[in-house]
């Protein structure tokens, strides 16, 4: 299964899409979310974290392109595999890294974890570990944005396996019931934790959104530009007062559901290396470098420049990380209700 | 003061808050038409942006509060009757309760769940629990159970005020019970245990529904010559245990009465604390009074046999004083 069966309308990087200067950005965003995770693939494979890594290596596209277009204001919510989202809308490389190894500087003080990063300053209402859990909230705080009448939107990402639960429908309906100013970003990674979407979901996701009668887009999940031009549409529909709208995205799980699967499988497999390979051929993160360089939007020595510059972050990330004080042990008493101790 | 009815002090703890706060919201299923009674007149002052019917989704309507609360609002969602609870608990258990904690302080979250709770209705077993342990044990939430038209008033006032999730749970067909309301401003403060009835020789500690059996029992066992306390703890979560100890330090005979079922009911957790806390002080063991672990029957004379009553009280009341005595 090399394309997406889809009967959607296909999105081409053809259409109004975005300039160089913001060609650049989500490259080097893309790039970061890249490095980031792969050294903590590196890390986790070397036991140096203390939870689990659910790695969103080959989705970087999506995050990215739908972030780069939201104000700090507008608000997301994210999944298990939740990385990508927080860095792409604009959350701190360092404070996240901290967060996963456990210690008191992480952007939840080490309470949360990789699962759930969150930064509500910038709109990042959080990872979350259960499948499908962010599409209520986002709903919920989509109902804020439209009655405070402040042009904020809410965009929620979720999986192709999230899809499947029953409170994904309600929120279509509520949020297409009051025009809602909602995106659905639905990455379509092919997986349900260790189980192919084919044995798990029946006909198009796109279809269950449509039913609703809001705009729903198809796009290549690997094209950055398709994303960024599908986004652009949505968003511009939300934020009108239109409504909801629909992205289902296309893309592979390059990495297993979490690292060190294999521990887990014992053997067993779901999958074709061949198939993940075929895949790797369309990383989101070469293609797009590979339209720069083509297109002219940027030069071999600038991207190196901009390499370099993201290898600094990821770095001091991890310094920061690895030379902060660990999680306070005390701080759960302190942090279940506000003005007093559990 | 003035005497007001159950249903009416909340209404009018709904009114004075939104009037209060324009960050207020309230949503839920036919709360356009106050189908409970305790939202009238609220969409006609407050208008559809602030009130409003939702689809029945109780498993979106519950992640909504979070969503809606994270996004600024101080938000009241009404789920009708605390059987629905159950339907969207998933957002209950794993987001409200439990993100203050995960995102490490980030997320502050002023919600009200309001809920009728309880039996004695004919309303069968989807309608008549007293599901509030299950809410008790996830760690994050307040619960308060008033059983007094003031108490209603007072602890719905500080709910909404409060920035911390917490369930309002009405006693079930209690609405139009009347009792003193004191004028103005008034709200009562969570973690404070009510005296009800002051005694020497037992305490009955009763929750929400139960206090009024309570007070019956009280009376019938004084016509006995035995004085009992009787003592509402109002709230739940967060717990005024000093108080409870201090009753039954100095009653040395303590029953709890409890519309929960008895495994892992409320009323077990007090007496494990009370056997912690106040065991020197105790001259029998503690007593609990609750429904047994059957699901809430249909018919009336069934459901009488499993809700605790005044009588149930007395009996267990009069074995434990009697006890000591012989």
């Amino acid at each position: 299964m090399s394309r997406p069966q889809t009967r959607g309308e296909i999105m081409t990087s053809t259409e109004s899409g975005p300039d160089t200067g913001q060609l650049l950005a989500l490259y080097e965003r893309m790039l970061l979310i890249r490095r980031m995770e792969e050294r903590l693939r590196a890390d986790a494979a070397a036991g140096k974290l203390p939870g689990a890594v659910h790695l969103y290596i080959g989705q970087e596209a999506i995050a990215a392109a739908v972030c780069a277009q939201l104000a700090t204001s507008d608000m997301i919510t994210s999944t298990h595999r939740g990385h990508g989202h927080f860095l792409a809308k604009g959350g701190d490389p360092s404070a996240m890294m901290a967060e996963i190894w456990a210690k008191r500087t992480g952007i939840c003080k080490g309470m949360g974890g990789s699962m759930h990063v969150a930064d509500f300053s910038k709109g990042i209402l959080g990872a979350n570990g259960i499948v499908g859990g962010g599409f209520a909230i986002a709903t919920g705080a989509a109902f804020a944005a439209k009655l405070d009448k402040s042009g904020r939107v809410a965009v929620t990402f979720f999986g192709d396996g999230a899809s499947n639960q029953g409170v994904f429908m309600e929120c279509l309906n509520v949020s297409s019931l009051w025009k809602l100013p909602l995106v659905f970003v639905c990455e379509h990674n092919r997986f349900s934790e260790f189980t192919p979407a084919a044995m798990v979901t029946s006909g198009e996701i796109v279809d269950r959104a449509r039913a609703f009668g809001m705009p729903c887009h198809v796009v290549d999940g690997n094209d950055a530009v398709a994303v960024w031009t599908a986004a652009a549409k949505a968003l511009a529909h939300a934020r009108s007062g239109a409504g909801p709208a629909f992205i289902e995205a296309h893309t592979y799980r390059i990495q297993g559901h979490l690292e060190a699967e294999d521990l887990m499988l014992g053997g067993g497999k779901y999958r074709e290396k061949s198939e993940i390979e075929s895949w790797i051929g369309k990383d989101p993160v070469e293609r797009l470098k590979a339209l720069l360089l083509s297109d002219g939007h940027a030069g071999e020595a600038q991207l190196q420049q901009m390499a370099q510059r993201v290898g600094t972050q990821v770095e001091n990330a991890v310094k920061f990380a690895e030379s902060s004080e660990p999680a306070d042990p005390d701080l759960p008493l302190e942090l279940m209700f506000v003005g007093r101790t559990a | 003061m003035a005497r007001k009815r159950y249903i009416q002090a909340i209404n009018e703890a709904l009114h004075e808050e939104m009037a209060r706060d324009p960050k207020v919201i309230l949503f839920g299923e036919d709360v356009e038409l106050a189908i409970m009674g305790d939202a009238r007149g609220l969409l006609d002052r407050f208008g559809r942006d602030r009130i409003r019917n939702t689809p029945i989704c109780e498993a979106t309507l519950t992640g909504m509060a979070v969503g809606a609360a994270a996004a600024g609002y101080r938000v009241i969602l009404h789920m009708m009757f605390s059987n629905f609870i159950y339907t969207g608990f998933d957002a209950i258990a794993n987001q409200m309760a439990k993100l203050r904690l995960m995102t490490g302080g980030q997320a502050v979250m002023p919600i009200t769940v309001i809920a009728a709770y309880g039996g004695g209705g004919a309303n069968a077993a989807q309608h008549s629990d007293s599901g509030y342990p299950a809410l008790v044990n996830l760690g994050g939430l307040n619960v308060v159970m008033p059983a007094t038209p003031a108490d209603a008033k007072g602890l719905l006032k500080s709910a909404i005020r409060g920035n911390n999730p917490t369930f309002f749970l009405e006693a079930i067909g209690r609405g139009g019970e009347q009792g003193e309301v004191p004028d103005g401003d008034y709200t009562v403060p969570f973690g404070e245990a009510s005296v009800v009835r002051e005694g020497r020789d037992l305490t009955l500690i009763a929750l929400g529904s139960m206090v009024k059996p309570a007070l019956s029992a009280a009376n019938k066992l004084h016509a006995q010559g035995v004085e009992a306390e009787v003592i509402d703890p109002r709230t739940i979560v967060p717990l005024d245990t000093e108080s409870l100890i201090r009753s039954v330090r100095k009653t040395g005979h303590v029953v709890i009465v409890d519309e929960a079922r008895d495994r892992c009911s409320v009323a077990s957790h007090i007496a494990a604390i009370l056997a912690d806390e106040a065991f020197s002080a105790l001259k029998a063991p503690i007593k609990r009074v609750t429904v047994p672990n059957v699901c809430i029957p249909y018919a009336p004379n069934a459901e009488r046999r499993v809700i605790p009553g005044d009588e149930r009280i007395v009996s267990v009341a009069t074995g434990l004083v009697r006890s000591k005595a012989a």
